[in-house]
């Protein structure tokens, strides 16, 4: 039995007004039930709105049309319980790991006795021990994504937004932070609406994969994926699974605007 | 010593300093080095300085007179620079205003300051403000516009509210340039000082002294207390950078 829907998103468009006063249609009617606990993979190509998108589910933009609700209640400013991890580099270079990890808890005016609690749990959670007192200049790429997760993980939100988080970073290191963030997500049962376009990782990862055309970004296929994790990536079922998401996308219905 | 050659050309220029110096023999025009280092290595002594106090005593009257004018800079120039840099519309408030003050140099305004504060410490307060306030702005401007838009978002997502987010990214974040701002402020300030000070009705100052000192013919002491001005200008420097290197390296060390 899966839970009820949790985030819903109802028919979200979003148009923006370049400089020059043209429209850029970025979205257009994306619709989705999102269930709690669920790992959603959002796969499409580079400038189908796939930011665009986690950025309206975060609050920081508003939709051109439509709305989204959390557990019923209307989204349209930044919330507590969604949090975002950005597509790009955005640890806060004068803190060290401790004082990244901790941020969103002195925000919300966590005590430092029960801060400092919460940050060493997510140091170990997320393997960070020994590098407390770095600055972020002296960690590789990895190491500050698996920051930038602690910091997100650290405020406990029911909602993670990720959007390519693990883009930047060669396949042996993305393939280690896959490992562990499914085991975060077992440890720690939140929503993750995950956003890559490699689809090698969407299957990997994903529960539900919904894929975008290009822009304006519509969803063109829902692919649910209920194989037991952790999935083999040699594996011939694994293979087949590719094969047929990488036979949808390339559909004209998705792989043209 | 790592590199002689770093200090070769200094030596060679006192070399040649002292032996012109004894071969002209004219202390009006080129005192020899002792007649300079007994100023410099008596910084206590009231017997050069022709009734002005010591060498220290003029320094602490320009430390003292820069300290003011360069706080008072800072207090103004940061809070209007946040702001200029973080809203458009007050951007666009003071900008032209900005714009064409800044071109004017500091000495300029030594007149109107003389005919709005008459003689005395307000007049030279002033243009030491006027020269450190610009670059102090147009640095905290600069360094506000340069905070990443995503850590301002990172915050606001983990709900920063206006407060927080000033605290806790916007001044951080601006902070090494605004230091940067601070340095150069200070540094136009010293410079001014020392010009301000020739301001009738001042009797007490670095810059007092090497003018007075020359009335009375007194070389060694204009070239030392020239020394002592750049010694201290330099040892500010070191300060902030000292600071710089302490507090904001991330800045340097960020790839
Ligand atoms: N603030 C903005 N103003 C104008 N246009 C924008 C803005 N933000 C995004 N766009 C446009 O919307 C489209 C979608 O951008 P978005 O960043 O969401 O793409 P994306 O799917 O995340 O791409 P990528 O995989 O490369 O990160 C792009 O064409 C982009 O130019
Ligand atoms: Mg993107």
């Amino acid at each position: 039995m899966k839970n009820i829907a949790n985030l819903s998103l109802r028919d979200i468009s979003k148009t923006f007004t370049s400089e020059k006063g043209e429209k850029i249609e970025s979205l257009s009617s994306i619709s989705l039930d999102i269930e709690n606990e669920e790992f959603i993979c959002l796969l499409g190509p580079s400038g189908c709105g796939k930011t665009t998108l986690l950025r309206i589910i975060a609050g920081l933009d508003r939709p051109s049309t439509g709305s989204i609700n959390l557990d019923g209640y209307g989204i349209d400013r930044p919330n507590p319980q969604i949090v975002m991890i950005f597509q790009e580099y955005s640890l806060y270079p004068w803190r060290t790991v401790v004082a990244n990890i901790g941020f969103g808890l002195e925000l919300r005016k966590v005590p430092a006795q029960e801060r400092h609690l919460i940050i060493k749990k997510y140091i170990e959670i997320v393997g960070l021990e020994g590098f407390e007192n770095s600055y972020p200049y002296e960690l590789s790429g990895g190491m500050r994504q698996r920051v930038a997760v602690a910091r997100a993980l650290a405020v406990d939100p029911s909602v993670l937004l990720m959007d390519e988080p693990f883009g930047a970073l060669d396949a042996q290191t993305r393939n280690l932070l896959q490992q562990e963030l499914l085991k975060i997500w077992e440890k720690t049962k939140k929503t993750i609406v995950f956003v890559t376009h490699s689809v090698d990782e969407a299957v990997y990862l994903a529960d539900r994969i919904v894929v975008l055309t290009p822009r304006p970004g519509r969803i063109c296929e829902v692919i649910s994926e209920d194989s037991p994790r952790p999935r083999d990536r040699t594996s011939i079922e694994f293979a087949k699974v590719r094969r047929h998401v990488l036979d949808l996308i390339n559909q004209p219905k998705c792989s043209l605007p | 010593m790592k590199k002689p050659l770093y200090f070769f050309l200094p030596v060679l220029i006192l070399i040649a300093w002292e032996i012109t110096a004894t071969f002209i023999n004219n202390a009006f025009i080129l005192p020899r080095l002792e007649s300079i280092l007994a100023v410099l290595l008596n910084p206590t002594a009231t017997t050069y300085t022709m009734g002005t106090g010591s060498l220290i005593d003029n320094a602490k009257a320009s430390i003292i007179r820069i300290l003011l004018g360069f706080l008072l800079a800072a207090v103004i120039a940061i809070p209007l620079g946040i702001g200029m840099g973080r809203s458009e519309f007050v951007h666009e408030f003071f900008d032209s205003t900005i714009q064409i003050l800044r071109p004017i140099p500091p000495l300029a305004w030594v007149p109107l300051t003389l005919a709005w504060f008459k003689i005395g410490i307000t007049s030279i307060v002033f243009i030491i403000f006027i020269g450190a306030f610009f670059p102090i702005l147009l640095n905290t401007i600069d360094g506000v516009r340069g905070i990443k838009k995503t850590w301002a978002e990172v915050a606001m997502n983990l709900g920063a509210h206006e407060r927080q987010l000033m605290g806790k990214v916007i001044l951080p974040g601006a902070a090494p340039t605004i230091w940067t701002g601070l340095r150069v402020g200070f540094g136009v300030a010293w410079m001014c000082v020392i010009a301000a000070e020739w301001l009738p009705g001042t009797t007490q100052g670095l810059g007092y002294l090497i003018l007075y000192a020359y009335n009375f013919g007194q070389i060694n002491v204009v070239v030392a207390g020239m020394v002592a001005i750049g010694l201290i200008g330099i040892g500010f420097d070191v300060l902030f950078k000292w600071v710089e290197k302490r507090w904001f390296g991330w800045r340097s060390l960020e790839r």
